[in-house]
């Protein structure tokens, strides 16, 4: 088991035949995962990295069943390129794009919702099932299979937990960038329960960062909802006010967003919160050998 | 990206959000000319910088005279305005705002700014102008009325309704000058991809008029592409030369206080690499994201880019290779250390695909200073003994 994808999933690519969409969708096939097609506008009926190519997301989810995009269109299209999936009837997209519009994200996420298509992202690096399904550009390799779920808003934190989970002697079951953008598809909220859920997931490592208030919304959930034990690490306690680290939503404002009141309500729900990401392995390890 | 007031009120005007009359100087003799200009028997001399709390500072005075105009501007004018938003250093005033005065019955805030939570934009108000919008938060919270509004149905007579009772404005001329003033103001935000704007103090005049007295905007960066004529407002003196220099060549920089410099590949890391060197002791000089593509060039950049900072004293290269792999890095790092001149102690960590070639490469390469971790907690700390000089 796992959450969202697996070898089965069907998958068609947005944006398939461009050079980000290319190289990754090539790793991804590599890695396993059911690409069954892709879409490129006016270069519909050609064949690319082996696959069928159609000009439009509802042609391919017609010819192909399709029901999860992965999603690598510049960033002044991505808005159009989600509401097109979503009203093709795809369930799950996910936008590896970085760069989007917040206002294009406001209305795609919102349309999103309306037809019931889940979304992950933007400017994130993906979903990958370990050993059976990637979907975006993590590098595929350091994900073993294992009984640890991940969710991360930062792409290579993700890479970080996600090794010394397996350097611990764990793996992963699946791990979710959210990304860290102010408007974002799945998160925490909604990925929590569907670990708690998973039979096979027995902890959850959660990477947070500064900006917003999506970890304090977690810690209330955990608190109430989730039985596994819950591992987390909130980046940018050295970060100053009012400044912003790389991140669109990496920046405190006021006295919001501050590392140090996430890490709180965390531990007060109680989370394993550590305070480097360096110490993310022993923590799982402490947890799960409980 | 953030503008001046005196721009953010030019496009107030071009929607008709009433602001009072003003004209921008950059010499007294200009401010002489604007208020001559702008007539009347009160005049106000505001300094034109990208933070806020000037009016403390001392960069928001009265003039009520021709003379005081230009004895205010050639006083302002060149000073460095310390705030509290502007950091010990302050900020070097290049531009005077020569406004006519207004007549202030009472203040208010009224602001509009993403709200995460509902994903949508929401309008904030307050009975509380002049005050910080994050005090009266704090301390009064009841006094901010806040209003949602869906995008897709924009805004509407009830969210005007909601304001203006939230408010107590009672007079029905006056309901419906701050709703068309709100109306307004949101179109401009959904318009214009702004990311915050702010008018605080949006003053009630005796006549019972609402004017935007000042005014602070931000817009989202990745829409500019659509909004040459904002992208044409951008100030680059008031940006920070060396984020501003890290930017042009894609990577993201803050500076810091601390001793060690750091160079890592993604924003989040860059944030746990500081959190890990002050985790152990030390005190990061530096944000630094080299983004996913960290080659010789960028790698070059970064080092230049943090050396410029004289605490400087050890840095740390934390990689997590992804798809690039970690045996080109590491050759980029060692070409990068042929085109700057690299005085510090560097630790190295790559870490993921091909990471064993990398360590191999480093090692062959035989450069004194370089000095290769194993993990990101062992690099720290070897950073963090390398800026003590207890580790070469
Ligand atoms: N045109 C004007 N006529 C009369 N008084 C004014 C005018 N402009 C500003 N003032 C007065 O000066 C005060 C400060 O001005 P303003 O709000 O523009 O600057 P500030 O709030 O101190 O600085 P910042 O906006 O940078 O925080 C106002 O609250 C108001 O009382
Ligand atoms: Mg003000």
């Amino acid at each position: 088991m796992s959450i969202l994808v697996n070898k089965d999933t069907k998958v068609i690519v947005q944006g398939f035949t461009g050079k980000e969409g290319t190289f990754h969708s090539e790793q991804c096939i590599e890695y396993g995962t059911n690409i069954v097609g892709g879409v490129t506008p006016n270069k519909g009926g050609q064949t690319h990295l082996g696959k069928p190519v159609f000009n439009t997301v509802a042609d391919a989810v017609n010819a192909t069943g399709a029901t999860v995009s992965m999603i690598f269109v510049p960033p002044a299209f991505v808005g159009d390129a989600v509401m097109e999936a979503a009203d093709a009837g795809i369930e799950l997209a996910v936008i590896i794009t970085e760069g989007a519009p917040v206002k294009d994200m406001m209305y795609a996420k919102m349309y999103a919702t309306k037809k019931g298509m889940s979304t992950i992202g933007p400017n994130c690096p993906g979903i990958i099932t370990a050993e059976e399904c990637k979907l975006g550009i993590m590098p595929g390799n350091i994900f073993k299979k294992g009984n640890v779920g991940l969710i991360s808003k930062s792409g290579t934190l993700t890479y970080e937990g996600a090794n010394q989970v397996v350097q611990a002697g764990y793996g992963i079951t699946t791990a979710v960038g959210i990304g860290g953008d102010p408007i974002i598809g799945l998160s925490y909220l909604q990925l929590l329960p569907m670990f708690e859920n998973d039979p096979e997931t027995e902890a959850i490592v959660m990477i947070g960062e500064i900006g917003g208030d999506l970890e304090i919304q977690a810690a209330k959930y955990i608190k109430e909802n989730v039985t596994k034990p819950v591992v987390a690490f909130i980046a940018g306690q050295t970060a100053p006010k009012g400044k912003r680290m790389g991140h669109a939503g990496a920046i405190v404002s006021g006295s919001a967003g501050t590392a140090k009141e996430k890490m709180e309500a965390l531990e007060a729900a109680g989370v394993k919160v550590v305070v480097s990401p360096a110490e993310i392995g022993k923590a799982v390890k402490e947890v799960l050998s409980k | 990206m953030n503008i001046h007031e005196y721009q953010a009120k030019s496009i107030f005007k071009s929607y008709g959000v009433p602001t009072p009359r003003g004209i921008v100087a950059t010499t007294p003799k200009e401010a002489v000319r604007a208020a001559e200009e702008l007539g009347g028997d009160l005049w106000v001399v505001k300094a034109q910088i990208h933070a806020g709390g000037r009016g403390l500072g001392g960069g928001v005075k009265l003039a009520r005279s021709i003379e005081e105009v230009e004895e205010l501007a050639d006083q302002i004018l060149g000073m460095t305005l310390v705030t509290h938003q502007t950091g010990p250093e302050g900020k070097v005033v290049h531009k005077v705002y020569i406004e006519e005065g207004a007549d202030i019955k009472d203040e208010f805030y009224l602001g509009v700014v993403l709200d995460r939570a509902k994903e949508m934009p929401v309008i904030m108000a307050s009975t509380e102008g002049g005050m910080e919008i994050e005090k009266v938060a704090a301390q009064t919270p009841e006094k901010i009325v806040k209003v949602a509004v869906d995008p897709t149905i924009g805004f509407q007579g009830f969210h005007g309704r909601e304001l203006v009772f939230g408010l107590g404005i009672t007079d029905k001329n006056e309901q419906r000058k701050f709703i068309d003033f709100a109306s307004k103001l949101f179109k401009i935000y959904m318009d214009k991809d702004v990311e915050l704007i702010e008018i605080n103090p949006l003053i009630r005049t005796k006549q019972g008029d609402f004017l935007a007295l000042d005014a602070k905007m931000g817009f989202d960066d990745s829409a500019l592409y659509r909004h040459p004529d904002i992208a044409e407002m951008r100030d680059i003196t008031e940006e920070d030369p060396d984020e501003r220099e890290a930017a042009e060549h894609g990577l993201s920089y803050v500076a810091l206080d601390g001793e060690i410099g750091c160079m890592v590949n993604g924003a989040g890391l860059a944030m746990g690499t500081m959190d890990t060197i002050n985790y152990v002791g030390g005190t990061p000089a530096n944000f630094l994201d080299v983004g996913g593509k960290a080659n010789a060039q960028t790698v070059a950049k970064g080092f230049e880019i943090i050396l410029k900072n004289p605490k400087v004293k050890a840095i740390f290269v934390n990689i997590f290779g992804g798809i690039v792999r970690c045996d080109r890095i590491a050759n980029g790092i060692l070409e990068a250390t042929k085109m700057v001149d690299v005085h510090v102690p560097v630790v190295v960590r790559l870490d993921g695909t091909n990471a064993a070639e990398a360590a191999e490469i480093l090692k062959n390469a035989n450069i004194d200073n370089i000095i290769p971790a194993t993990d990101l907690l062992d690099g720290a700390k070897k950073a963090v003994a390398a800026a003590k000089g207890d580790l070469k």
